[in-house]
C-alpha cells in the first residue's frame, strides 16, 4: 500500500502483519495447521537451517499464523519483534532463560502474580537462578540489590493485585546505568493503555490469555523486544554478543544489531524448552486484538463507575485503584496511564473472612474464577488462590490481606456490575449477624 | 584498521578467506552491516566470501563519519585491500551504498566483477524538507523515512528471521546508529552525503563490469523512475520487486534470487 505513513493504533490492530493471503485471498489471517513447511529443495532446506534465507521450517520454533501475531503485538507496542509462547509464564520463562543462567541472579518487583512469584522464588532457584524482591516504590532498593551476577531488573507494569505502578522511567534508568535490561510484565497494561517502551522498559511480556484474546477462551503469551537494548556494549550478555556452540558459532547481536535478543530466545529457547503456541491460539487472540481499542475502551469506562460505586459503600474498607487519589501511586498512575488504570483492581471488605466468603457466593453475574482480563466480569480472593503459596509476611509485601478481594471488570451493562455487587454486600453484611 | 580505525565487517559466520571471490555488501544511510546479514551468510555457505561493511561512525566501525560518497569509495578499497581480498566478484550497496558502490567500481574497474545498485538512483536528491527536518528533528525524520522506505505492513517472511516487526526494527537500528554519534547529526550528514553526490554519470563512464539494479517497485525513497539515465549509461539489466525502498528486508528471496542472477 504505496504512501500509508505512520498508522494509528487502532489501524495497527487490524493490519499490523497481515495481508490478504496471496494463495488464496482470504482476507482474514489463515490459520496454518501444520507442523511443518516442504522445502523447494535441499539447497533450500539447508539455507533455512543456517539462517542464509528467512522462513518457516517447523511449528515449534515458528508459524505463519503466529507470525502476524507476533509483528502486531509488537507493532502495538512500538517494539522491533516477537515472539508467541504457550502461555505469559512461558514468556517469562523464556526471557529469563535466554538471558541468565546458574549462578546468575535477578532483581524483581515483590509485587508480582504468584505464579511469576513462585518461578523466580523457587523453581528457577532449584537451576542456580536466584532472586531478590524488592517494594517495587523504593527505588534505592532496586539499586542496592543489583550484583555482579545481576542480569536482569523485572516488575509488573501494574503490580498484582495492588496495583503498585511501576516507575518504568526511574526503574529502567537504574537498570541501564548497570548495563542491564528491564523486562516488564504488561499483562495488566495491554499497549492500548501504556507503552513500557516508550518510558524506557527494554523487554515486556503480555499473558495473552487475558485481555490481549479478551475472551476468555485460549491461554497463551507474548515476549516483545523494543530493539533498544546494546547487548554488545553491557558486556554481560555473552549468549547474544559472542558465538553460541548450540547454532553454528552464531553471534546473534551480529547477525541482527536490534533483533540479537529474540534470535537466541527463538533459536535457543524455542527450540529447545518447545514453549510454542499453537497456530489455533494465536488466530484466536489476533481476533481478540482486533478490538482490542474498543474493548480497553469500555473495560476503563465500566471500571470507573464500579470504583466509584464500591468507593461509596459503607462495608468496603479500600479499594485499590490507581485512579484514586487515595493510593500510593495516584500521581505516577497519571503521568504513565492517562488513559486509564486497567480494569483489574483489588479491594477489601469490612469483616471477617467468613463474610468474604459469603460476598464472593452471592455474587451472580461475576463469575468466581483464576483468570482476568475476560470481556465477563470475574472475582477471586487471591490470598487463598493465586498468591495461596505465599506466607502472611510476602502477602502483606505484596499488598495482600486477607480479605482482599480481585475484580476484573468486564463489557456488561455497568449497572447491571453495581446491583450484582450490592447484593453482594447485603450478604456479606447478614453473614456476620 | 582501515585509515587508522578500527573497522568492522561482517563475514557472513564464517572466518573471511581472502583467496575466494569476495561480495562486498555496503549499506545505505543512518544503516549498519546487519541489513545484509542474510545474503552475506548465504554468499558465505556458496563459495564466495562475503564482507559487510560498518562504515566509519556506523555500528562497530570507530571514527567518524567520512564526508563524501568518495572518500566512503576510497576507505572500503582500503578495507579490501586491509583485508587481503584478491578478487571483488562483486560490489552491492543499497541506496547511499549503491553510489558508494558505483564509485568503486569506477575507481577500481579491473578489480570488480559485478556491480549491484539496490535501491538506487541518480542523482539521489533529498528534498529540503527531509533535509530540514533530519537537521532539526532527527527521531521524526527517521520516522517519516521508515514510513517511506517499507510499503507495506505485512512484509512476509519478514526479515531476518519470523516475528520481526520491520516497521520497529528499522527505527530502532537508525535511532541506535543516531545516538550513538555524539559529535555528528549521522543522519543530516548521511543524507547529505547522498545530496550532493555529483560524479555519478563521469563514475558510469568508467565502470567496465555488468551491472544489476534492484528496485522496489513501490519505492518513495528512490523512485525507479530516476534510474532511467544512470541505468542506460551503465546498461545495467533491471530486476524490480514488489516492495518499498527497504528491499533486503521486505523481499530477502526476492533479493537473494537477484543476487544470484548478477553472480552468474
Amino acid at each position: 500500500m504505496p504512501g500509508y505513513s505512520d498508522p494509528g493504533f487502532d489501524t495497527l490492530a487490524l493490519h499490523a502483519g497481515s495481508a490478504p493471503d496471496p494463495a488464496t485471498g482470504a482476507r482474514a489471517v489463515p490459520i496454518h495447521l501444520t507442523t511443518s513447511f516442504v522445502f523447494q529443495s535441499s539447497e533450500h532446506a539447508a539455507s533455512l537451517f543456517n539462517m542464509e534465507r528467512s522462513g518457516h521450517v517447523y511449528s515449534r520454533i515458528s508459524n505463519p499464523t503466529n507470525a502476524v501475531l507476533e509483528e502486531r503485538v509488537a507493532a502495538l507496542e512500538g517494539g522491533a519483534g516477537a515472539i508467541a509462547t504457550a502461555s505469559g509464564q512461558a514468556a517469562l520463562h523464556l526471557a529469563v532463560s535466554t538471558l541468565a543462567g546458574a549462578g546468575q541472579h535477578i532483581v524483581a518487583s515483590a509485587a508480582l502474580y504468584g505464579g511469576s512469584h513462585n518461578l523466580l522464588d523457587y523453581t528457577l532457584r532449584r537451576f542456580g537462578i536466584s532472586t531478590t524482591f524488592v517494594p517495587p516504590g523504593d527505588l534505592d532498593a532496586w539499586r542496592a540489590a543489583i550484583r555482579p551476577e545481576t542480569r536482569l531488573l523485572f516488575g509488573e507494569t501494574l503490580g498484582n493485585p495492588g496495583l503498585d505502578v511501576l516507575d518504568i522511567p526511574a526503574v529502567s534508568a537504574i537498570a541501564h546505568e548497570a548495563g542491564l535490561p528491564l523486562l516488564v510484565d504488561s499483562t495488566f497494561t495491554p499497549p492500548w493503555l501504556l507503552k513500557p517502551f516508550d518510558h524506557g522498559a527494554d523487554l515486556l511480556f503480555h499473558s495473552a490469555t487475558k485481555f490481549l484474546s479478551g475472551h476468555g477462551t485460549v491461554v497463551g503469551g507474548v515476549l516483545v523486544d523494543s530493539g533498544n537494548f546494546d547487548w554488545d556494549a553491557s558486556g554481560r550478555f555473552p549468549e547474544i554478543a559472542q558465538p553460541y556452540d548450540g547454532f553454528h558459532g552464531m553471534v546473534f547481536s551480529e547477525e541482527s544489531t536490534v533483533g540479537g535478543f529474540l534470535l537466541r530466545a527463538r533459536r535457543e529457547g524455542l527450540r529447545d524448552f518447545g514453549a510454542c503456541m499453537s497456530p489455533h491460539t494465536a488466530w484466536l487472540i489476533l481476533q481478540g486484538i482486533e478490538t482490542l481499542p474498543l474493548r480497553m475502551e469500555r473495560h476503563v469506562a465500566n471500571t470507573r463507575k464500579v470504583v466509584q460505586f464500591l468507593a461509596s459503600q459503607a462495608m468496603v474498607q479500600r479499594v485499590g485503584y490507581p485512579e484514586l487519589e487515595s493510593h500510593p501511586d495516584h500521581a505516577l498512575a497519571q503521568r504513565l496511564l492517562p488513559r486509564g488504570c486497567g480494569s483489574v483492581f483489588s479491594f477489601d471488605i469490612k469483616g471477617t473472612r467468613q463474610q468474604g466468603k459469603a460476598f464472593i457466593e452471592a455474587l451472580k453475574l461475576f463469575s468466581h474464577l483464576a483468570n482476568v482480563g475476560d470481556c465477563r466480569s470475574l472475582v477471586i480472593h487471591p490470598a487463598s488462590t493465586t498468591h495461596f503459596r505465599m506466607d502472611d509476611a510476602a502477602l502483606a509485601r505484596a499488598g495482600i490481606g486477607p480479605g482482599s478481594i480481585r475484580l476484573s471488570i468486564g463489557l456488561e451493562d455497568a449497572d447491571d456490575l453495581i446491583d450484582d455487587l450490592k447484593r453482594a454486600l447485603r450478604a456479606a453484611e447478614k453473614a456476620v449477624a | 584498521m582501515v585509515q587508522g580505525q578500527r573497522a568492522y565487517a561482517y563475514t557472513g559466520g564464517k572466518p573471511f578467506d581472502p583467496a575466494l571471490p569476495c561480495v562486498v555488501f555496503v549499506h545505505g544511510a543512518l544503516n549498519d552491516h546487519s541489513v545484509w546479514t542474510l545474503l552475506a551468510r548465504w554468499c558465505a555457505h556458496h563459495g564466495y566470501s562475503a564482507l559487510a561493511v560498518d562504515q566509519p561512525g556506523h555500528g562497530r566501525s570507530a571514527g567518524v563519519p567520512l564526508p563524501s560518497v568518495e572518500a566512503l569509495a576510497d576507505w572500503t578499497v582500503a578495507l579490501l585491500d586491509a583485508a587481503g581480498a584478491q578478487g571483488v566478484a562483486a560490489v552491492v550497496g543499497h541506496s547511499m551504498g549503491s553510489l558508494i558502490a558505483l564509485e568503486i567500481a569506477a575507481r577500481a574497474p579491473l578489480r570488480v566483477a559485478r556491480l549491484v545498485m539496490v535501491g538506487t538512483a541518480y542523482p539521489m536528491k533529498v528534498s529540503d524538507a527531509l533535509l530540514n527536518t533530519a537537521r532539526d528533528a532527527p527521531l521524526k525524520a527517521i520516522d517519516m523515512v521508515n514510513a517511506f522506505s517499507l510499503s507495506s505492513m505485512a512484509n512476509k517472511p519478514s526479515y531476518p528471521g519470523p516475528g520481526m516487526w520491520l516497521h520497529g526494527a528499522s527505527r530502532a537500528l537508525m535511532r541506535r546508529l543516531q545516538r550513538a554519534q555524539t559529535g555528528t547529526n549521522l543522519f543530516h550528514h548521511d543524507f547529505s552525503v547522498c545530496d550532493s553526490y555529483a560524479r555519478g554519470m563521469e563514475a558510469a563512464a568508467a565502470v567496465k563490469c555488468p551491472v544489476h539494479f534492484v528496485l522496489g517497485r513501490q519505492d518513495q525513497m528512490t523512485s525507479p523512475k530516476v534510474t532511467r539515465d544512470i541505468a542506460q549509461a551503465l546498461k545495467a539489466r533491471i530486476h524490480t520487486l514488489d516492495c518499498g525502498h527497504a528491499i533486503m528486508q521486505e523481499q530477502p528471496d526476492g533479493m537473494l534470487q537477484a543476487l544470484q542472477a548478477a553472480l552468474v
